[in-house]
C-alpha cells in the first residue's frame, strides 16, 4: 500500500498558522467585546457617583422644574437644572434648523447629482469638516461670531443661543450628511429608473420617490445630529455665554448641561452634594443620548431590512 | 560568587545614589485661586533663587479647585480668595487632612466698567440691585445712566463660575448672607476673562481683582452708601480698610507647615515675599519697606 503523502494528520497539525489564526480571533473578539465592557463600566461609574446624591439630597421636582443652579451656596444650595435643559434644548433646536437644510442639500447633491471626481472630492471635504476639533469651533464662536453678531444685530453680547446654534449646526451637519447620503444610496436604483421611465423629471424623482423611500434613514440622520447636539461640550461652553438663564429669544445667553459638568466638575470636592448633582446631570445626559441614539439606530436598521 | 554579590551591591548603591539625586529637588504642589495665581507664580519663581532645592508647581482654576484638592489631599498648599467653609473643613478632617489657614495679603475687588461708561461712582446698594436675584436694576437707565454704544440699555451682568472665591466673596459682601445672584449672569471662568469681556462690551459690568485692571477698562469708585463718599480701589485703600469690598487672601496648608513647606510659607510672609505681592497689585499683610 503506497503511503499517502498527505495523511489526515497533516491537516490536523497545529501549525503556526493555526495559532496565529486563533490568536487573532480572540484579539478581535476582545476588541468587539470591549465596547460592551466599556459602556457598562462607564454607566456603572456614573451611576455610582451620582446615586449618593440621588438617594439623599435629590428632590426630583426641584431638580427638573426649578431654574436656579447655585450648587456651591453655603447656606441654601439650589439644584435646579430646568434652565440648563432649556439652554441645551434651545441650542440643539436651533442647530438642527441650521444643520438639516445644509446636510439634506449636501446629501442630495452628493448622492443624486454629483458624479466621479466631484463626488469623491465632496465626500472627502465633508469628512474633513467632521474632523475639526470642537474647541476650534468654540474658538470661532468666541472670536469671530461674537463680534459679528454684536455688529449685525446690535445686541449687547454675541455669546448666545444664536452663536452656539450656528456653530453646533455646522458641527453636526457633516455626520448628518454622511448618514443621509447612505440612506439615499440605500434606495434601489430600480425605483429611480421606474420613475424616470414614467417621465418624471430629476427633481420629481428625488422629491416623490427617493426622499419618501429614504425617510427612515434621513430621520435617523437627524436624530444622530440631535444626539451630537446634546452631547457636545466644548464649543457650546465657549459660544453660549455660560449663563444660567431661561432663554426667551435667540439673543439670550444660556448654559448647557454638558458645559456645566465640564466647567464645575474639576473643582468640586469628591463626594460632596455638588459633585453628586453633577453626576446626576451626567446620568440624565447619558439616558437622553442613549435613547436618541437607540431610536436613530432602530430607525436606520428598519430601513436596511425593509 | 563573592564577585557577583559585590557587583549587585555596587549596582544597587549606584541606583540609590542616582535616585536620591532626583529627590534632591523637593516639589511643593500649589493650586487654587485665580486671583492669587499670578502672585503664586511670582513667589514660586523668586523662591528658586532663595532655596534652589525646592521647586514649587503652581496652577490656578479657582479657590474651589484648590480647596477641593486640599480636601482630596492632592495638594500641599491651596490658595483661596475666600475662607474655607465649615463644611469643607469637616470634609477635609474626615479624609484625614487638617487645613491650616494663613493670610498672605489683601485684595481690592474692583468693579469694572466699559471705558465709555459715564458712571463715576456706584454704591453697594446699586451693585446689589444689579447683581441680586429679582434686583431692580436691569437697565442702565434704572441707575440714571446713558451708556454710549449700549443701545439696548440692558445691563450685561458679568459674574464668575460658582466655585470661584471671588464669586463667594462678592456675594457675601454685596448681596448679603442670604442674597442670591440673579439668573442670566455671564459666568466667566477666570479673573482675566471678566476684564476682557467688559473691555469689549459697552453694556457690561463685572467684578474682579484689582490686579487684573488694564488701561482699557474703567474702575468704579465704590461708596458704602449714599451719604459716604466713594473710595477708589487701590493697594492703599485695600490695606487701610477704607475700600468697602476688599478681602483677605489665604493659603491653606495641611496641618501646621513643616520642613520645606514651612520654609516657603515663612518666606512668603517675610519682607521679600510681601514685596512681591505688593508689586503684583495686592496689599501686603503689614506695612513693608520695598526697594
Amino acid at each position: 500500500m503506497a503511503e499517502n503523502p498527505h495523511s489526515l494528520d497533516d491537516f490536523d497539525r497545529r501549525t503556526p498558522d493555526w495559532y496565529v489564526d486563533r490568536l487573532m480571533q480572540s484579539l478581535v473578539f476582545i476588541g468587539g467585546f470591549s465596547a460592551i465592557v466599556f459602556i457598562l463600566g462607564i454607566f456603572l461609574f456614573v451611576a455610582k457617583e451620582g446615586l449618593g446624591f440621588v438617594t439623599t439630597d435629590f428632590d426630583p421636582v426641584e431638580f427638573f422644574t426649578t431654574e436656579y443652579w447655585a450648587p456651591s451656596d453655603e447656606d441654601a444650595p439650589e439644584f435646579g437644572i430646568l434652565a440648563l435643559i432649556a439652554g441645551t434644548a434651545a441650542v440643539t433646536g436651533l442647530a438642527m434648523l441650521v444643520a438639516i437644510p445644509f446636510a439634506l442639500g449636501a446629501a442630495i447633491y452628493i448622492g443624486e447629482f454629483a458624479t466621479g471626481k466631484t463626488r469623491e472630492f465632496l465626500k472627502v471635504l465633508v469628512e474633513l469638516l467632521a474632523a475639526i476639533p470642537s474647541v476650534v469651533w468654540g474658538f470661532i464662536g468666541l472670536s469671530i461670531m461674537n463680534p459679528l453678531i454684536i455688529a449685525v444685530f446690535d445686541v449687547p453680547v454675541g455669546l448666545n443661543v444664536l452663536n452656539a446654534g450656528i456653530i453646533l449646526g455646522l458641527m453636526a451637519a457633516p455626520i448628518m450628511t454622511s448618514i443621509a447620503e447612505d440612506a439615499l444610496k440605500a434606495v434601489p436604483d430600480r425605483y429611480r429608473e421606474a420613475a424616470e421611465a414614467m417621465g418624471a423629471t430629476r427633481w420629481q424623482v428625488i422629491v416623490k420617490v427617493v426622499l419618501p423611500a429614504a425617510k427612515n434613514g434621513l430621520l435617523g440622520a437627524v436624530l444622530l445630529g440631535v444626539g451630537r447636539g446634546f452631547g457636545e461640550t466644548m464649543a457650546v461652553l465657549m459660544a453660549t455665554g455660560h449663563s444660567v438663564n431661561l432663554p426667551t429669544s435667540v439673543f439670550d445667553s444660556v448654559r448647557a448641561l454638558t458645559a456645566t459638568i465640564a466647567a464645575e466638575l474639576g473643582e468640586t470636592a469628591v463626594g460632596s452634594e455638588h459633585y453628586g448633582a453633577l453626576f446626576t446631570i451626567g446620568i440624565f445626559l447619558f439616558l437622553i443620548t442613549f435613547v436618541i441614539n437607540m431610536t436613530a439606530d432602530l430607525i436606520v436598521r428598519g430601513v436596511r431590512k425593509g | 560568587m563573592q564577585f557577583k554579590r559585590l557587583a549587585v551591591t555596587a549596582i544597587s548603591t549606584a541606583m540609590l545614589v542616582s535616585a536620591s539625586g532626583i529627590q534632591a529637588r523637593n516639589l511643593i504642589q500649589n493650586k487654587g485661586s485665580d486671583t492669587l495665581v499670578n502672585v503664586a507664580q511670582a513667589w514660586a519663581e523668586a523662591y528658586q533663587s532663595v532655596n534652589p532645592d525646592v521647586a514649587v508647581a503652581v496652577s490656578g482654576g479657582g479657590s474651589g479647585t484648590g480647596i477641593a484638592a486640599m480636601i482630596n489631599g492632592t495638594v500641599d498648599i491651596a490658595n483661596a480668595s475666600r475662607k474655607m467653609k465649615d463644611k469643607e473643613v469637616k470634609m477635609a478632617d474626615e479624609q484625614g487632612h487638617h487645613p491650616v489657614e494663613h493670610t498672605v495679603g489683601f485684595d481690592a475687588l474692583a468693579v469694572y466698567l466699559h471705558q465709555d461708561n459715564p458712571a463715576t461712582q456706584l454704591t453697594i446698594e446699586q451693585l446689589k440691585q444689579i447683581y441680586i436675584r429679582d434686583g431692580k436694576a436691569t437697565k442702565w437707565s434704572d441707575l440714571g445712566l446713558k451708556v454710549p454704544g449700549c443701545s439696548s440699555d440692558e445691563i450685561v451682568v458679568v459674574s464668575r463660575q460658582n466655585n470661584s472665591g471671588t464669586y463667594a466673596y462678592f456675594k457675601k459682601a454685596v448681596l448679603g448672607k442670604s442674597g442670591k445672584y440673579r439668573s442670566g449672569t455671564l459666568d466667566m471662568h477666570g479673573s482675566k476673562d471678566v476684564v476682557d469681556l467688559v473691555e469689549k462690551t459697552p453694556c457690561a459690568i463685572g467684578y474682579s481683582g484689582l490686579a487684573y485692571a488694564t488701561d482699557h477698562v474703567k474702575l468704579a469708585c465704590v461708596a458704602t452708601d449714599d451719604k459716604s463718599s466713594c473710595v477708589n480701589p487701590s493697594v492703599a485703600s485695600a490695606s487701610d480698610g477704607s475700600y468697602p469690598i476688599a478681602r483677605p487672601l489665604f493659603m491653606y496648608t495641611n496641618g501646621e507647615p513643616k520642613g520645606d513647606i514651612k520654609g516657603y510659607m515663612d518666606w512668603i510672609l517675610s519682607d521679600e515675599g510681601q514685596c512681591i505681592i505688593l508689586k503684583k497689585g495686592y496689599a501686603p499683610v503689614r506695612a513693608v519697606q520695598c526697594p
